[in-house]
């Protein structure tokens, strides 16, 4: 059997939902955009519902705790197709199982779960890291990004709680929205597809003027710390690795 | 002026590039005044530099005028080397345009000493007073101590630093003696004992009484520089283990002396820096604090030094085979902990996973263990019968034979006949 569901989180918690009424046997959950209808096995295709998935939801956390709840979380924000069907069979095994069984690290499920989370985790950290902020002319601190994972849900509050008393903009140039702080709250915002190519970089006319000098400060600064007798390539790119260079000041030339 | 400041922080920046220390992590600071920072508890990492060390704070000294004249480091009096100092405003404004650009998770501020050290201390102690007081900032703070200072100082820094560190330099006494002779441990025990009593004291106020201010919240750290006077690692680890013992320490650190003088005490210009070694004593740092090793276990009279080849963890179970195989599926976390090639987070694992059933071998390399070298001191379900007992150097041969280092890669110990 194999479900077919939109790639929301509402429709994944249906998803088990269903399962759970039909009990159609082993089945895998697959996303509509990606699915390609194979000759022998038959589908059936989940309408997201509200509160089927509430109830999931709510059952899941009579099982689960804080910890575990966020790692489902977070594998959802993996957007990945794998990570989907793994949260589909963990959850229902959950559900099957009595309280406690998210220890099983034999599991395979289980312990697909925990890894993806942590991969997901590791996003949002660097993320936290490696975001470099430019302020604009008018005041505002601005950044685009394009993470591997759908991370901005989780790293709201962090800059939230550390920037109160400035406006930013963080935009996630992938999934084409962002996160906006007016100095009261967090709010989402999204933009033309047209407009947003201006989106990467701001240009230098719209930077406050100060933005050169504490950039070649940075990149000054960057630069004298390093000890060249103790060059490590190898251990430089593992912990940054090149795909985010785009992102950081200190590796820009010029 | 931003090409004088460019310029001062280019000589500030690299004369405090030698303490290794940029943690930012164990503070718990919250931004409940509406300003700007919020502390991580496990710290962030901004950016790393080309030797692959971790930029997490904006490291640098006050000013590289320094009264003392210590063989090992580069801004001895003696030195011909440029000197300049920040201002209290230069800092604090460097620090937070960075802060607010996400550039760093704090600010590391380190001096020379110029006048006397009471003198240096307040000069920091503005600095620390204004981010806080004037500019909101909740970052993180780390504060050198400058052996010397008066405790009214100490203390009042301690109220606004997220951590103080004052450094040992040598680790031994007379290694310290022969570099810098002005300069003996008890200085630094001295101030390192009265921030701890004060942590202590804060610690047991703040128990009956919630408004008492965060004192020094991410503790104490300190650092020794290795390989410029010839100790051995037992004497380094065992100083260690008793400056964490004593002081309790969060961390320390130790670095490989870069050859930055032709004094003829030290190892001469052009010597490369004891990376590996640096290496082996972070190793022995991480078994005695996360691990559950004694310092003793690792380094005793019969082994003063760490193996090159092999980590120590590996090193102490080649030593000890008579506590292995160890049964994976009984045996208690303690004992896993100790096998090589299992950290904390699989043993964890492992000990949750084995009530729900026997594990075997597929699951503990999912699990993620580094099976090819665990599996010659463990059994679990499914570990193949073994008739023959294989000794010491020879697992040891397998295990380098396919290990990735790029140190060394055949084992040339000679073969022992008798």
């Amino acid at each position: 059997m194999i479900y077919i569901f939109d790639g929301s989180l509402e429709g994944l918690l249906t998803a088990v939902f269903e399962w759970f009424e039909r009990k159609p046997g082993y089945t895998s959950l697959k996303v509509d955009k990606t699915y390609q209808p194979d000759a022998f096995t038959s589908s059936f295709l989940i309408v997201s519902d509200r509160q089927k998935s509430d109830r999931v939801w709510n059952g899941l956390q009579k099982k689960l705790g804080k910890q575990w709840m966020r790692r489902v979380y977070c594998a959802y924000l993996s957007e990945k197709p794998e990570a989907f069907d793994s949260l589909f069979h963990f959850m229902s095994y959950i559900f099957l199982n009595p309280v406690g069984a998210e220890k099983n690290f034999g599991n395979k499920d289980v312990l697909d779960i925990s890894q993806i989370a942590t991969k997901v985790e590791r996003e949002k950290h660097r993320m936290e890291a490696f975001i470099r902020f430019q302020q604009t002319s008018d005041g505002f601190y601005y950044c685009a990004i394009d993470p591997d994972f759908n991370v901005l849900p989780l790293i709201a509050k962090h800059f939230k709680d550390r920037y109160a008393d400035q406006q930013w903009i963080i935009y996630d140039l992938k999934r084409h929205y962002g996160l906006f702080y007016d100095l009261e709250k967090v709010t989402e915002i999204t933009v033309e597809l047209g407009e947003e190519k201006n989106f990467k970089q701001p240009a230098s006319a719209q930077l406050n003027e100060k933005e050169e000098l504490y950039t070649h400060l940075w990149k000054d600064y960057f630069k004298s710390t390093n000890i060249v007798s103790r060059k490590n390539t190898k251990l430089h790119v593992k912990h940054v690795p090149k795909r985010y260079w785009k992102y950081l000041t200190e590796k820009q030339l010029s | 002026m931003s090409d004088r400041l460019r310029e001062k922080l280019n000589i500030l920046a690299d004369a405090a590039k030698y303490d290794v220390s940029c943690s930012s992590s164990g503070s718990n600071r919250k931004n409940d005044n509406k300003g700007v920072g919020n502390g991580h508890k496990s710290g962030i990492c901004h950016t790393y530099t080309e030797d692959g060390r971790c930029v997490s704070l904006l490291k640098i000294l006050l000013t590289n005028h320094c009264i003392f004249d210590c063989a090992y480091c580069v801004s001895r009096k003696s030195n011909d080397i440029e000197r300049a100092a920040f201002t209290v405003d230069e800092v604090v404004e460097l620090t937070m345009s960075f802060y607010r650009r996400n550039y760093i998770e704090g600010l590391f501020l380190s001096s020379g000493i110029f006048k006397n050290a009471d003198f240096t201390m307040e000069r920091l102690l503005r600095v620390v007073k204004k981010l806080r007081l004037e500019e909101k900032y909740n970052g993180y703070i780390h504060l050198k101590t400058i052996p010397g200072a008066s405790d009214e100082l100490i203390k009042e820094a301690g109220l606004y630093a997220d951590r103080m560190s004052i450094n040992l330099e040598m680790p031994t006494e007379s290694g310290l003696k022969l570099l810098a002779p002005e300069k003996s441990h008890t200085d630094v025990i001295k101030p390192l004992d009265y921030v701890q009593k004060q942590i202590v004291q804060f610690k047991e106020e703040k128990k009956l009484i919630k408004s008492v201010p965060k004192f020094v919240p991410a503790g104490q750290s300190t650092q020794m520089v290795i390989g410029a006077t010839p100790e051995t690692d037992k004497e380094i680890m065992h100083t260690a283990d008793a400056f964490y013992k004593n002081f309790a320490l969060r961390r320390v650190y130790y670095s490989g002396y870069i050859p930055i003088s032709n004094d003829s005490r030290m190892p001469i210009l052009g010597t490369q820096p004891p990376l590996l070694r640096e290496n082996r004593l972070y190793q022995t740092d991480w078994l005695m604090r996360f691990y559950g090793f004694n310092v003793h276990e690792l380094l005793n009279d019969a082994n003063p030094n760490l193996d090159v080849d092999i980590d120590p963890k590996l090193s102490w179970a080649l030593r000890n085979l008579q506590h292995f195989p160890v049964d994976i599926n009984t045996a208690d976390y303690k004992m896993i902990l100790r096998i090589p090639g299992i950290g904390v987070g699989s043993a964890n694992k492992i000990v949750q996973a084995r009530k729900f059933g026997k594990l075997y071998i597929h699951q503990l390399k999912n699990i993620g263990i580094s099976y090819n070298r665990a599996k010659h001191f463990i059994r679990c379900a499914d570990s193949p019968y073994q008739l023959k007992d294989y000794q010491a150097t020879q697992i040891k041969s397998f295990i380098l034979a396919e290990s990735q280092s790029k140190y060394i890669k055949t084992d040339t110990q000679q073969l022992i006949l008798f």
